[in-house]
């Protein structure tokens, strides 16, 4: 990879970008648009819909079709976009309160489908661009605007919640651990179904302000000492992993998606409207 | 090939959205217009296109915006909840001008209602019911026919104007049957979607310039263009800005594309209104009976018309001040607490007698209760 190649990816001249400095969605960016480019795709041939949040205006920077949506609404309208036109790679970014509390209901569903998309969840756990509000992944005890006693909700499991409804291929990383987001985006982009990739970044802005870690190294560091490999946690008991970030593959399986069986269901009829 | 056949104003509605070039439906059962969506799962993969039923109205309202920028055209199909779920796309369809089409086949309300009894409660609704300032196209059939008709000029006029189209129906034009003409292909011009960008290689198709009548260019397929659309205000490229004068442009354009071509828009209907001395407004279902009333009366030697919009909005201004000043009085027949008569009172300048008729109980207002009206708005103007 270089990086003046991956920077042809990117819009430049909507630089600077929105986000604080030091802020994980970058990292979550170039990591994106180094894995389309080992995988050589057509950018042409890329439609990347995100909702509303810090995270999803991703899209305004990437130089492929982008639609900047509705708060949650992603997912349901990249299903409207990879049926119209099944040759895009179709692919959604968004924040944890984005595509995990507003927009769950879609991502559930789009999940049960197995709808051959590939969704990027940039988990900070907060909902930073209203300024630090606890969201759904916003672990128990730790601090938030609306949470100033500490938050009293369980936070979902993004990954277990990806796989009980249907997911095909689910990963999680962090941003400390570049190499593998790289992998796993790359590895979700070539899935043929619903893919879904979390990757925990910061928002050291708001998150980290409140529970103290309010630089950025800060919350790298935290992930580095958090994060467990799939492997590893395997052999664990779960007390030692309470409060632990688990990173791997967990779900890879192939199954029919329903894009293809709508295909067939058109092959069919089109087979039987000339008989 | 033109023939007769009888059928239901929702399949009219579905069957009419595939003439049009419709290859994409997303929606969510309701009563009444859930036929649509049922006519257009058994048919639409047929032609190649696409049904899908999705988890809620804003998850199908989302889709058919997701397909029509990537380029198919696209309906969906609702009732008043549904409707209501889906405001926030409809704004952001007018927002990122795409071409969609909105059914609402309106059902008594508020809530839940009245699920199988007539309503004409969605009107302003059509209008406003996204926040803030945006432009919009709404059509108001009265016949089965007309639905199989319009719904063509619906999708014509997302195309060319680029936006959202709202098209009205109502629970009796929905469920009923009637036998209707099949207009050949050849009366049924569609308009037809831009194909990919063949500009060159690096440029990035800037999709949001209006051009000197305010209209934006035709939206192109996803592809080769790498376009860019938000729902933040933005500029001709399509990406946000935080200028005051960007976004002053932008909701003038937006509003003007619509305001300024109102008369090549305006589609209404018209009977014996030339010698009218009352003139009875009615649209929807409910002009049939509004229709039946007109020609009874006529028998009887009372000069009355009927003026029928059939684009609800934008509101064919025009012609009805031009009918205004020639009538001593007009009735707004409207099965809602009074929606339309407000535009009509905005437009009757010279105080011309408006007496409004107005129903909520669910069940259709019967020639009869028109005939009333006549007769007591006749005894109080004309008759002095
Ligand atoms: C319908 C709607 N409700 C609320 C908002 C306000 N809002 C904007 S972004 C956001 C939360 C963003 O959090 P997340 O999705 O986690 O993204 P982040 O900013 O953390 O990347 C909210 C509540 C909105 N834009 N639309
Ligand atoms: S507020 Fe948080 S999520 Fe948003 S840009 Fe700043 S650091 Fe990133
Ligand atoms: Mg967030």
């Amino acid at each position: 990879m270089s990086t003046s190649r991956l920077l042809t990816y990117l819009r430049q001249d909507r630089m600077p970008h929105v986000w604080c400095p030091g802020c994980g969605n970058g990292v979550i960016m170039k990591a994106f648009v180094d894995a389309i480019d080992r995988l050589l795709l057509d950018p042409e041939r890329i439609a990347v819909v995100s909702g509303i949040g810090c995270s999803s205006r991703v899209t305004g920077y990437l130089n492929f079709n982008t639609m900047h949506t509705l708060h949650g609404r992603a997912i349901a309208f990249a299903t409207g976009v990879k049926l119209a036109r099944p040759e895009f790679k179709v692919v959604v970014m968004g924040g944890d309160g984005d595509v995990l509390a507003i927009g769950g209901n879609h991502f559930i569903h789009a999940c049960r489908r197995n709808m051959d998309l590939t969704v990027v969840i940039f988990n900070n756990n907060i909902y930073g661009m209203t300024g630090g509000q606890y969201s759904p992944t916003t672990p128990e005890d730790t601090y938030a605007s609306t949470a100033p006693y500490g938050n009293i909700e369980d936070q979902f499991d993004t990954v277990k919640l990806a796989i009980n409804s249907g997911a095909t291929y689910v990963a999680r990383s962090t941003v400390y651990h570049y190499v593998q987001t790289v992998q796993y985006i790359q590895n979700g982009l070539k899935h043929k179904g619903m893919s879904v990739i979390e990757i925990m970044t910061n928002c050291h802005t708001y998150f980290g302000r409140y529970n103290g870690m309010p630089e950025p190294v800060q919350m790298l560091s935290y992930f580095k000492e958090k994060s467990v490999p799939l492997k590893k946690a395997e052999k664990m008991p779960p007390e030692e992993l309470d409060g632990k970030i688990v990173i791997g593959e967990f779900v890879d399986i192939e199954k029919e998606t329903y894009n293809e069986k709508y295909e067939q269901l058109k092959l069919k009829l089109a087979f039987k409207e000339k008989e | 090939m033109s023939e007769y056949v009888l059928m239901q104003g929702d399949e009219a509605c579905a069957l009419g959205a595939i003439k049009a070039g419709c290859r994409f439906f997303a929606g969510y059962p309701i009563t009444p217009a859930t036929e649509i969506a049922e006519t257009m799962a058994k048919e639409l993969p047929k032609v190649g296109g696409t049904f899908i039923q999705m988890e809620d109205e804003i998850a199908s309202a989302a889709a058919i915006v997701g397909a029509s920028l990537a380029g198919e055209k696209a309906m969906t199909a609702t009732s008043g909840p549904g409707f209501s779920l889906m405001q926030e796309v409809i704004g952001y369809a007018s927002m990122v001008e795409a071409p969609t089409v909105f059914v609402n086949v309106q059902r008594g309300g508020p809530s839940t209602g009245m699920p199988t009894k007539l309503a004409q409660g969605d009107i302003m609704q059509a209008r406003w019911g996204t926040h803030g300032d945006h432009p919009v196209i709404a059509i108001y059939p009265s016949t089965v026919e007309e639905v199989y008709r319009y719904i063509v000029t619906a999708f014509n006029y997302a195309e060319h104007y680029r936006t959202p189209v709202v098209f009205l129906m109502d629970e009796v034009l929905g469920h009923m049957r009637e036998s209707l003409y099949l207009p050949p292909d050849s009366e049924l011009k569609s308009v037809p979607r831009a194909g990919e960008s063949v500009l060159e290689d690096d440029d990035i198709f800037q999709p949001f310039i209006g051009d000197d009548q305010m209209l934006a260019a035709p939206l192109i397929k996803m592809g080769k263009s790498r376009f860019h659309v938000s729902g933040l205000v933005h500029d001709e490229s399509g990406f946000p800005v935080g200028a005051a004068v960007d976004a002053n442009r932008l909701l003038r354009r937006l509003d003007h594309k619509i305001r300024l071509h109102a008369d090549e828009i305006n589609i209404c209907d018209e009977y014996m209104t030339d010698d009218a001395e009352i003139l009875i407004v009615a649209y929807g279902s409910v002009a049939r009976s509004a229709l039946r009333a007109v020609k009874i009366a006529r028998e009887d030697k009372i000069n009355v018309g009927l003026f029928r919009p059939i684009t609800i909005w934008p509101f064919p201004a025009t012609r009805l001040r031009q009918l205004l000043k020639k009538t001593s009085a007009v009735i707004v027949v409207e099965m809602n607490l009074g929606q339309i008569v407000y535009e009509v009172s905005r437009l009757n300048r010279r105080s011309t007698k408006l007496e409004l008729l107005s129903k909520v109980n669910g069940e259709m207002v019967t020639p009869q209760e028109i005939l009333d009206t006549i007769a007591k708005v006749k005894s109080e103007v004309l008759d002095l």
